[in-house]
């Protein structure tokens, strides 16, 4: 028999308590936590905070320690249903200015926490939450560019004295002049040929007298990226307001964004926050002068019956927000105050300076989807979600003096919208509507049986397996079920550095793990006792039958890995979840199946030169 | 273990078995279809509990009463847990409304919310293709590696043994009119993983005997081979149901079909690996010309651990 080398004796030690003390601080379970935060983000939590803090909760029977960490306050509480109270009882007596966030604090020790060692994450299977994957809808995006374009372009063609008849936005977002004559059209041709390089190739005619801007593909798709790009970030502000701890929120292939929200029960106000489209225009009044297609009409919100006429140039819009703040007026209505960025408020002081004793119209513009019904090639009716805007004017105020960067904006209907305003301005506008294509929500009971149903059935599955095997091959069993537990530790250390998620199908994949870990084992002990049988001593047999399995088991395990691995590239939520752990699984369990065990078989047997039996 | 067995005499009933089981599969597949899960249909589902015990008939009741027409009511594991589906994708906000509707209806007891799924329907036909698609390149790409390991012979016997199981499979759920969902497309994969694993050790074993043997004709030569690989090809299939059945009765409710599929998916593979994958070989005409003149690779040289 070869003599096992020093080296991998060491190596087997290194990964074995590499994976004990990386696996170790799963062993901590989390405390449920309260997280308290100042909304601005240049605010650190302080001993302020603190203060307040402890005399909100000096009330109640609870008197639970505030821990202050950089950012955040963070009190740690015994049960789930003293966290729910405290965050009830803060979010009451606590001012608007801080955001209240349950959370899952770790309990890891210092010593652990020190070299980097994390428990795993756990899915919102386990844990509970909502997951929701929201659809861009780019097209708007598109159609809000185009709707720029052309009202620059109408300007400069009126600077350059080029009369066109009607100029609008298509349905298939190119933009449509009209001329009344060939002239005309081939001087605005040559003219936005120069100056606008973003359209496709020269602007193509449909008619004689009419030009069609169709954008570059190139174009198309910086805008789609930018839109998406910008509705992250609002998502993300958004999602911060909610006051979620460890959200996630991410592109996932072109179009969609997925959002988790760990610990989020109320999942009709969370879509409302993050579906919302809702954003202030300001318009100045139409005058009587207006020309009919630079003025639109719209309703008073709160009072359709009234209707008054805006220009359609906008001043400026929502995203030149800089904060937002809800309050109430003296009269204890409901207001919004508002700071404009440096360039809102120049914009707003040039648009007013001028229109003294003129109104000011602000728009509430508010992105809804509706389903529609079409009839698909069959004749049957198949519904599908279509966008539509609303815009109602919440208030039309005569001009007194100049504005500058602050002011405020009354009519809104009720606190719970003046608040909803502010935040929504605060966290900055979407670039593009989006709509829910995919909800799941995970109530907190149904994470915890999750918990407790995988992690016994897998307990109950391991431990079958170890006993039958212990029972069949004895000495050698002892080697495959420590190889086992092993492996199960080693996997759980991989997943914890690699900051992967465990969830339901991710305990399905180990337990499978588990289950096929043995059948290394069982190739090699079963042609070590063929090897037996044939007459070879104990410890060739032994070497013979490590080295005839290894390649057996090299094509078994490689074939599975390729599977897990297309299941990890291809699959999205559950598929993910459960090839994250099988492909860790096979890799870790051929190095404790093969090497594990080779070493503990060679420990025991490998001194003994006339070895007559093996106990396998 | 020490078997003798004459497999291949019974080659002609395996045949038949495999024959009747996968024309039936088929003809249920194609009259009564896949029972597809809201995964891959869309829709939106909503589990409660009751901690007192659900009145089914007083819920659907209430729904109806209130206009969520279609929805289907049923109990869920226990008395005390409701599972009610809605098959239209028309809003994304059913779920939540269903949820306040019945609790408003239920005043007298806290009706604990343990889910919603709602999946859009564009959603839906993705994530069915997208399966679909993972499976193909999965295979395609096992076939590749067998061949590469292997010999295309071997490589076309172990896809025919995997196109037999995952049709035997899908047939039982299609039979049974068991939801197919995304973690039973999961489980169908590790199936054809699992299965794979099976027939590549039967033709490990076959391709070293046809090189080694000098004695036996092919015939001889595979019946052997299976009867040296029997006993481990039970041993791991009895291992990996052991832990399926603890996931099948304790793992709850969202693993159990995950594990039914992989524990038939384990007992047809561990049948297709020792008769189908065989019997193909033989069709196919394999024999011990075949492996003559290429150098063993599989032999007490090689010194890995």
């Amino acid at each position: 028999m070869k003599r096992y080398g020093l080296w991998k004796y060491i190596l087997i030690l290194i990964v074995l308590s590499f994976g004990v003390i990386y696996s170790l601080p799963n062993l901590y379970s989390p405390d449920p936590a309260v997280q308290i935060s100042y909304i601005s983000s240049s605010q650190s939590a302080d001993i302020n905070l603190r203060d307040r803090i402890t005399k909100a909760l000096d009330e109640s029977s609870l008197s639970p320690l505030v821990e202050l960490n950089k950012d955040y306050a963070l009190i740690r509480l015994n049960s789930y249903e003293d966290q729910l109270k405290v965050k009830d009882l803060l979010s009451s007596s606590l001012g608007p200015d801080v955001i209240i966030a349950l959370n899952l604090a770790t309990t890891t020790p210092q010593w652990l926490a020190d070299i980097g060692a994390e428990p795993m994450k756990l899915g919102l299977d386990l844990r509970g939450g909502v997951h929701f994957l929201m659809q861009v809808d780019t097209e708007a995006a598109i159609k809000n560019r185009q709707n720029g374009t052309l009202q620059d372009l109408r300007r400069r063609l009126r600077e350059e004295k080029i009369r066109y008849t009607n100029s609008f936005v298509d349905d298939d977002l190119s933009i449509l002049l009209r001329f009344n004559d060939v002239s005309a059209k081939e001087k605005a041709d040559s003219f936005i040929s120069e100056n606008y390089q973003q359209f496709a190739g020269s602007p193509s005619a449909d008619s004689e007298t009419s030009l069609s801007l169709v954008l570059a593909q190139a174009e198309v798709e910086q805008i789609e990226s930018d839109a998406i790009d910008q509705n992250l970030t609002t998502l993300r502000n958004r999602v911060n307001e909610l006051g979620v701890s460890e959200p996630i929120v991410q592109r996932q292939g072109k179009k969609r964004i997925v959002v988790q929200l760990p610990g989020i029960q109320d999942t009709a106000e969370a879509k409302k926050i993050l579906g919302k489209t809702a954003t202030l225009e300001f318009h100045l009044e139409a005058q009587l002068d207006t020309p009919r297609t630079r003025k639109s009409s719209y309703s008073f919100k709160g009072n359709p019956g009234s209707v008054a006429s805006l220009q359609n140039a906008v001043i400026l819009g929502g995203d030149q927000v800089a904060t937002a703040q809800a309050s109430f007026d003296e009269n204890g209505l409901p207001q919004v105050n508002i700071t404009l960025d440096g360039e809102g408020g120049s914009r707003m002081h040039r648009a007013t300076r001028g229109n003294i004793g003129k109104r000011l119209g602000v728009l509430f513009v508010e992105q809804k989807t509706r389903t529609v019904y079409e009839k698909d090639s069959d004749g049957n009716l198949v519904p599908s979600q279509e966008i539509y805007e609303i815009k109602e004017i919440i208030s039309l105020a005569t001009i007194r003096a100049a504005l500058g960067t602050t002011f405020r904006i009354t009519g809104l209907d009720s606190p719970s919208e003046s608040s909803e305003l502010a935040l929504l301005l605060r966290a900055g506008a979407l670039a593009a509507p989006m709509r829910f294509v995919e909800e799941r929500t995970v109530g907190p009971s149904m994470g915890a049986d999750n918990i407790e149903a995988g992690v016994f059935s897998m307990g109950l599955g391991m431990a079958l397996v170890l006993l039958f095997i212990l029972f069949y091959y004895r000495v050698f069993g002892v080697a495959a079920s420590l190889a086992l537990t092993f492996n199960v530790i080693l996997l759980v250390a991989i997943m914890s550095i690699l900051s992967a998620t465990l969830t339901l199908p991710g305990i399905a994949g180990i337990v499978l793990t588990v289950g096929m870990a043995v059948d290394a084992n069982v190739l090699i002990f079963s042609r070590v006792r063929e090897e037996l049988k044939r007459g070879r001593k104990p410890l060739d047999a032994i070497d013979a039958g490590y080295n005839r399995a290894f390649l057996t088991i090299w094509d078994a395990n490689i074939t599975t890995l390729i599977v897990a691995v297309i299941l990890l590239s291809y699959g999205s939520g559950p598929i993910k979840g459960f090839a994250t752990t099988l492909s860790i699984g096979i890799i870790t369990s051929m190095f404790t199946a093969i090497m594990g065990t080779r070493a503990f078989v060679n420990l025991i047997y490998g001194s003994k030169k006339n070895l007559q039996r093996l106990s396998i | 273990m020490n078997f003798n067995i004459d497999f291949l005499a019974w080659k002609k009933l395996a045949l038949i078995t495999s024959g009747v089981l996968i024309l039936v599969s088929l003809t249920s597949l194609i009259v009564k279809e896949l029972n597809y899960g809201l995964d891959f249909t869309g829709g939106t589902l909503v589990e409660l509990s009751y901690p007192n015990g659900a009145e089914i008939n007083q819920i659907r009741e209430t729904l109806r009463s209130s206009g969520f027409e279609g929805a289907q009511v049923a109990n869920f594991g226990t008395n005390q847990e409701v599972l009610i589906k809605l098959p239209g994708t028309i809003s994304d906000s059913l779920g939540s409304d269903i949820v306040s509707v019945l609790k408003q209806a239920n005043l007298n007891q806290e009706i604990d919310l343990r889910r919603i799924e709602y999946v859009g329907p564009q959603i839906g036909s993705e994530l069915r293709d997208d399966g679909g698609t993972a499976m193909l390149i999965a295979l395609a790409f096992m076939m590749l590696y067998i061949a590469f390991r292997f010999q295309s012979m071997f490589a076309g016997a172990a896809v025919i043994a995997l196109i037999h199981d995952v049709i035997i499979v899908l047939g039982i759920f299609s039979l049974l009119e068991i939801d197919f969902d995304l973690t039973v497309l999961a489980a169908l994969l590790a199936v054809i993983g699992y299965s794979l694993n099976d027939t590549i050790v039967v033709s490990d074993r076959i391709r070293e005997n046809l090189r080694a043997d000098e004695d036996n004709d092919t015939y001889q030569v595979i019946n052997n081979s299976l009867n040296q690989t029997l006993g481990r090809t039970l041993i791991t299939s009895l291992t990996t149901l052991l832990v399926l059945f603890s996931l099948y009765f304790l793992g709850g409710e969202i693993i159990k079909n995950f594990a039914l599929a992989l524990i038939f998916g384990v007992i047809i593979g561990t049948y297709s690996s020792i008769y189908i994958a065989a019997n193909a070989l033989i069709i196919m005409g394999v024999s011990k010309d075949h492996f003559k003149v290429e150098e063993p690779e599989n032999s007490d040289t090689n010194s890995l651990p």
